[in-house]
């Protein structure tokens, strides 16, 4: 339980003169849920777009497994093993469900443009390996009867699984979900939360950006808490509920 | 596949293997017309590849196909005395077309849209205008002039010029090109139909989605773009070999913005992304005006007893007449792709 799985080391990230993370430092360990919680603002999905590549940052590094990614260039943070989704769900909307997760194989699929054009029975059996793979998946996220429907189509809580779906197409060791429970009702959610608790005992690292306090307390081992671009707590849950900082954080400073 | 459907192909082969005979009764300028038209649908299929499924605008595509015909031109014609076969020649074309699309893909890897655009056409401008003035210091491309008596196609010691008599049925030289044309546009559709369904088609159509969320699924965007670039350009690169073979001419003037622009509006026309309607749009386009320039002329005549408006002003009064009203009515093109068309129905849950 406790092999350290990622570990972020001093990441900055300024955005003219606004300083949206602050040496933000955290590790994550193989296998456990790891919470990011924190006001609006306070700089949690920019650090996932920092650290899955997708912004450049301005210092520090991230080792992933003990090695540092290459934070250049997204497609290897896909490739070493990080998945992500996001909050306003980016789905290929125009694609069938299933075309959605098929993608999702790229990464780790090889077939090549000559392949495609004299379907090599070796490109032939790596084709339909990914349609087995991604027709798997849709059913292990709950949406199988969706398959050849447009993404744009589907209902918003089956668009949120469709995301997990792709990601976890890439055979990702990190899943990072940025606000998976947005707009989720009631139902959705406890849904939500059995599908990531079912992702860990399959061996799974969850990251969790969440609003849902609830949520993210009965769901996961430890939380980190960013205000204003830095981490000001990192612990289990119980005690980051109790500490004063971060109920300054979330409440404003209390007395006067 | 069904009896009906077996049937039903090889009614369309029959079809579409005497057609030349039966143009040629009508007169060998609609067989040039109809050769003329194949080669509009490879380079709408080519385009379709960078627009129509990976979402790139790229508004100087005919430069592709000016680099295949001056590839055949300079390597098979006595401007620098070389007369290469055709099938060293035409490969070689493709290849040089293959690169320039890369070269040209290479700086425009972080531009979208309109921008894309805007570069895209003046890559095509820098070619035709190089094409104009590499005479000097060297003669390389002979400048407006062009290059002439280009060597036409010539297989297996039957060349492509005179009239050949088969089986009591005569061809043509043009009727000769129809067939070899027919030949390679079937291979360009297969090529096309089968990237389409394969994980490159799925990159790329994923970058035209989201170019952001394909980076974050694993996607070398960067190396899939100037896949879609290149691969593009090979098409376009083909297709200008044989012009310049079937013309025995290039000229720069050939391969002018108007091109690009006309290439487009066929992939745009047809149907973005869908094999089927891309070519339905480049054989429209190709034919109308063609037709309207045959027809125009004596319609006039008999309803007003004289030439009251130019033949060629009321033909491109019409298509783009035609063209506005399709836009309005079919947004999505006249044969839309599949997923479009999902997309105008009603969510079946």
């Amino acid at each position: 339980m406790s092999v350290v799985l990622l570990e972020a080391r001093n990441i900055g990230k300024r955005f003219g003169g606004v300083q949206a993370l602050k040496d933000v430092s955290l590790t994550i360990r193989a296998q456990e849920i790891y919470g990011l919680i924190g006001p609006n603002g306070a700089g949690k999905t920019t650090f996932f777009n920092v650290m899955t590549g997708l912004y450049p940052r301005d210092g520090g590094e991230v080792l992933f497994g003990g090695v540092p990614l290459e934070l250049d260039t997204p497609y290897l943070v896909a490739q070493a093993g990080i998945a992500r989704t996001f909050q306003n769900i980016r789905l290929f909307g125009n694609m069938t469900a299933i075309e959605n997760v098929m993608v999702g194989r790229h990464v780790r699929t090889h077939a090549g443009v000559f392949g495609a054009i004299l379907r090599t029975p070796g490109q032939r059996a790596e084709e339909a390996a990914i349609r087995r793979r991604a027709e798997e998946l849709l059913h292990y996220v709950g949406i199988p009867h969706r398959a050849n429907d447009l993404a744009r189509n589907l209902s918003y809580g089956d668009q949120r699984r469709l995301e997990i779906a792709r990601a976890l197409a890439t055979e990702p060791q990190l899943l990072a979900l940025d606000e998976p429970a947005a707009g989720m009702n009631a139902t959705e959610t406890v849904a939500l939360r059995k599908l990531i608790e079912g992702l860990r005992a399959d061996g799974l690292t969850v990251l969790l950006i969440e609003h849902d306090v609830k949520l993210v307390m009965g769901l996961c081992d430890r939380v980190a808490v960013l205000d204003y671009g830095e981490k000001i707590a990192e612990d289990v849950p119980g005690v980051v509920q109790k500490d004063p900082k971060v109920i300054e954080a979330y409440l404003g400073a209390g007395g006067d | 596949m069904s009896t009906k459907k077996w049937i039903g192909l090889a009614l369309v082969a029959l079809a579409l293997l005497a057609l030349p005979l039966v143009l040629t009764s009508v007169g060998t300028a609609w067989v040039r017309i109809t050769n003329l038209a194949i080669l509009f649908i490879f380079l709408a299929l080519g385009l379709n590849i960078v627009v129509g499924m990976a979402g790139l605008l790229d508004l100087g595509y005919i430069a592709f196909f000016a680099v295949g015909a001056y590839v055949y031109a300079l390597l098979a014609s006595p401007h620098f005395g070389l007369h290469l076969p055709f099938w060293v020649i035409l490969p070689l074309g493709a290849l040089f077309a293959g690169m320039a699309g890369a070269i040209l893909g290479a700086p425009t890897l972080r531009l979208r849209g309109d921008y894309l655009a805007i570069v895209t056409l003046g890559f095509g401008e820098i070619v035709r205008i190089f094409l104009n003035n590499l005479s000097q210091p060297f003669n390389i491309t002979n400048g407006p002039k062009g290059i002439t008596r280009i060597d036409g196609l010539n297989i297996a010691g039957m060349d492509f010029v005179n009239t050949h008599t088969l089986f009591g049925i005569p061809f043509t030289g043009p009727a000769k090109y129809y067939y070899v044309l027919l030949i390679l546009l079937l291979l360009v559709i297969v090529v096309n139909l089968r990237l389409q369904k394969s994980r490159i088609g799925r990159a790329w159509v994923a970058i035209r989605e989201d170019e952001l969320a394909a980076k974050a699924a694993g996607i070398n965007t960067r190396n899939m773009k100037l896949l879609a670039f290149a691969m593009g350009a090979t098409f376009g690169g083909i297709a200008g070999g044989m012009f310049s073979a079937m013309q025995g001419f290039v000229s720069p003037e050939s391969f002018i913005l108007h091109e690009s622009i006309l290439v487009l509006a066929m992939v745009v026309l047809g149907g973005m992304g869908n094999v089927w309607g891309v070519i339905a749009g480049a054989m429209l386009l190709s034919f109308v005006p063609e037709l309207l320039r045959y027809t125009v002329d004596p319609v006039q005549q008999m309803l007003f007893g004289k030439l009251l408006i130019d033949p060629e002003v009321l033909r491109m009064l019409i298509f783009g007449g035609a063209l506005v009203l399709t836009m309005r009515f079919r947004p999505a093109g006249l044969w839309p792709e599949s997923r479009h068309k999902l997309e105008m129905s009603e969510n079946r849950s």
